[in-house]
């Protein structure tokens, strides 16, 4: 039995973002959802933070309220918010990256694992990336040397990488896995992507009963869709990071229905562990909101609220392992709606309180 | 017979290199296939050195990037990367000195060697002289690595219109190019803007651009969708590797890579395979399918498509298979079965 301090019961107040594409939808889904449950969560809730919608010029830096308000809760959901592409527009940072290098959110952790009844490639599935959030490849830093010559900088330090892999390890230990691979291209890049697998290995040494190896990046791209079981926890800098949780998002079932959340001293944004804006779907009422409401599991447990998360994923997985295609939605081989999943989980929650 | 008078006859020389472990066997199958098509090839041999030449700082000897340099065209098999410091590594010396500014690995099933993934035929064109590649890193202050990523127009202009032609000369519809230029604006900005440059000079092709997190999902997920991708170099490494993985691994993906004026240097990109070396178990299809790349590379397709229908052909029939594909056959069988193929 999970005894509860005096208090523990307060509603917590939690940053809402929804975010662009079909961030709203997803988030609206889990708002109703979290309805449903009387969940003790109040959400402060920050509409069109990018400013992309209607075709507008998108908003180059994350307004001091948001952050501030994330700061005080200590928590946040997100959908993910628009980048343009545009050459004319080289100037404006992504507001994801700005936000996570605003509030230190140093890891990414993304959770893939098979949904009993998904049907996917490959079964058995239970892996998880830990993935350094805020340097590397996505330091922002670039400039043209010449006229059609570009250097961009990655920048690897050792205390960053130290403590993603302190985390990674942290993380096993306390999640019961057994190994952790660090993810890596130290053959080409010595010093920098060295400068990585040395803090992995100076962390290793603390945590004997934990399995320890290296894998290249290619090769690991390779493993994870021959034989994805070989791998437990694994820990990676930026940009390798943002490929292999894609690549185990697309072996568990797509973008749709893996969990993440961004983690850092104090604070903690939940969002979909595949981070992307999906516009082409946007506003059609057929994405899948089971990464997001997975997420919000994460975040429950993060919040404390052990047994809503239990409940929650309990009935995500219902839905899944019922099958009826009708409440599904298309990215998952459905013929269902966001409407109709999100219904489909409000229905399992009452009978399992019934 | 007959059929093989229609091929060219001239005699031609290209270079080959066996390479270390199972190299020398796999090179040995490939030679007797095409003595078997009768190709009218001089295969000029070569090795590379024990000690690292000082006229190149590599084991890769100025005779061995010479010969490739006369013949312009030649085969490769996989080579120990010898551990040391000082000297350039095998292959950034090939591909520098002989430019390969250009890699190209066609995926495909192969018929009745089931993966979990069906339908797949598609291309990757990766650029392979910059990038991630450029050895330029150094620590600012101890503890802080910069490393510097270098995209050129020069370069991506290349390999964009490399990309396009190879589309239209292989009969391919569509060109995606794959980036990352949501975070890295300038130097994925500028690849992309080379593409989208060479896309105009083509419009009879289909293209598209995709993120290329975006990419490894939609290629774990449903790869069928693509054609020809084009992406920067480390890119290109991981994502080559994950559509190589997709159809059963490096021993059965052929590669090779393009330098200037029409040179080309094919290869088996998979390992040296030490534990089996020299026992007649290694598998010789990526070899024998990177050197039907070769042929089509200079015009010799009928050889090229003689070659590679019979190995498909004994894979699917499935009874000499080797090791590494589930079978027991020994590589001499495997090659002598692909030779009572042959047309
Ligand atoms: N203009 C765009 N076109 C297509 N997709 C986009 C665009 N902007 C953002 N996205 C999607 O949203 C994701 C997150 O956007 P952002 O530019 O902030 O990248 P990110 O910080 O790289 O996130 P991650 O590293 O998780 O991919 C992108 O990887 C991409 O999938
Ligand atoms: N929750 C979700 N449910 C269903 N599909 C999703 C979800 N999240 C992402 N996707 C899909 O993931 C893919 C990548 O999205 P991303 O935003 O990176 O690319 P994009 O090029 O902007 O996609 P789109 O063309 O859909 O706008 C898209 O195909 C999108 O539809
Ligand atoms: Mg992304
Ligand atoms: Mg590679």
């Amino acid at each position: 039995t999970y005894l509860p301090s005096p208090g523990d019961g307060a509603s917590s107040t939690v940053t809402l973002i929804p975010g662009d594409g079909i961030g709203p939808e997803v988030t609206k889904s889990v708002v109703d959802v979290v309805a449903a449950m009387g969940a003790p969560i109040t959400w402060e809730r920050f509409d069109y933070l990018s400013g992309s919608e209607g075709g507008k010029l998108p908003r180059t830096s994350v307004p001091q309220e948001i952050l501030n308000s994330i700061r005080r809760n200590g928590v946040c959901l997100k959908g993910t918010l628009f980048t343009p592409l545009d050459a004319n527009n080289t100037n404006t940072q992504s507001l994801n990256v700005q936000l996570r290098k605003d509030l230190d959110l140093h890891v990414n952790v993304v959770h893939g694992y098979s949904i009993p009844g998904l049907n996917t490639r490959h079964k058995d599935l239970d892996i998880v990336v830990i993935r350094e959030n805020t340097e590397g490849e996505y330091s922002g830093l670039e400039h043209e040397v010449v006229e059609g010559v570009v250097e961009s900088l990655k920048i690897i330090t050792y205390e960053k990488s130290y403590r993603t892999a302190k985390y990674a390890f942290e993380f096993a230990f306390l999640n019961n896995r057994k190994k952790v691979s660090a993810i890596h291209k130290a053959n080409i890049m010595k010093q920098g992507d060295g400068t990585f697998l040395k803090a992995c290995r100076e962390v290793a040494r603390n945590f004997p009963r934990i399995k320890y190896d290296e894998v290249i990046v290619d090769n690991t791209c390779m493993q994870l869709v021959g034989r994805p079981q070989q791998f437990d926890v694994m820990v990676t800098p930026n940009l390798y990071g943002n490929l292999v949780s894609n690549v185990v998002a697309g072996l568990c079932g797509g973008f749709g229905v893996v969990p993440g959340g961004n983690i850092g001293d104090g604070v903690a944004i939940f969002e979909q562990g595949a981070r992307h804006v999906a516009k082409s779907l946007a506003g059609q009422g057929v994405a899948n909101p089971t990464a997001t409401l997975l997420s919000t599991a994460m975040m429950m447990r993060h919040l404390k609220l052990a047994n809503f998360a239990d409940r929650l994923e309990a009935s995500v997985m219902k839905v899944y392992s019922d099958g009826d295609k009708s409440v599904l939605t298309p990215d998952v081989g459905g013929s269902g709606t966001l409407l109709r999943f999100t219904e489909a989980v409000v229905r399992n929650l009452e009978l399992e309180e019934n | 017979s007959a059929r093989v008078m229609g091929y060219a006859t001239k005699t031609f020389e290209a270079t080959l290199f066996p390479g270390d472990g199972i190299g020398p066997e796999i090179a040995a199958a490939t030679k007797e296939i095409f003595t078997a098509v009768r190709v009218p090839v001089v295969w000029d041999e070569q090795h590379i050195g024990k000690t690292p030449d000082p006229r190149t700082n590599s084991m890769v000897t100025r005779e061995n990037l010479d010969s490739v340099l006369k013949h312009k065209i030649g085969l490769k098999g996989p080579m120990t990367t010898p551990i040391g410091k000082g000297f350039r590594s095998l292959n950034l010396t090939l591909r520098k000195e002989l430019d390969l500014y250009a890699n190209v690995r066609p995926c495909f099933n192969i018929p009745g060697y089931k993966t979990r993934y069906d339908g797949i035929n598609l291309v990757t064109v990766r650029e392979n002289t910059e990038g991630e590649y450029s050895g330029l890193e150094h620590e600012v202050v101890p503890g802080v690595v910069e490393s510097l990523k270098v995209i050129t127009r020069k370069a991506s202009s290349r390999i964009a219109e490399f990309a396009f032609a190879y589309a239209r000369e292989n009969g391919r519809q569509k060109v995606s190019a794959v980036h990352k230029a949501n975070i890295m604006k300038k130097a994925d900005g500028l690849f992309l803007e080379c593409c989208r440059e060479a896309a105009t000079r083509y419009p009879d092709i289909k293209y598209e651009e995709v993120i290329v997190d975006n990419a490894c999902m939609q290629l774990v997920s449903n790869p069928t969708q693509f054609d020809v991708l084009v992406m920067p170099n480390l890119y290109g490494d991981i994502i080559s590797d994950l559509c190589a993985g997709l159809v059963g691994g490096l021993g059965l993906t052929p590669s090779m890579n393009i330098g200037l004026n029409g040179l080309a240097l094919a290869e088996a990109v998979h390992g040296t395979a030490p534990d089996i070396a020299g026992k007649n178990k290694a598998n010789p299809t990526a070899l024998l399918l990177s050197s039907c790349m070769m042929l089509r590379h200079i015009g010799r397709k009928a050889e090229a498509d003689n070659i590679q229908n019979a190995v498909i052909s004994v894979i699917a029939e499935g009874k000499w298979r080797t090791a590494d594909l589930g079978g027991n056959a020994t590589t001499s069988d495997f090659t002598k079965a692909i030779i009572d193929k042959l047309e």
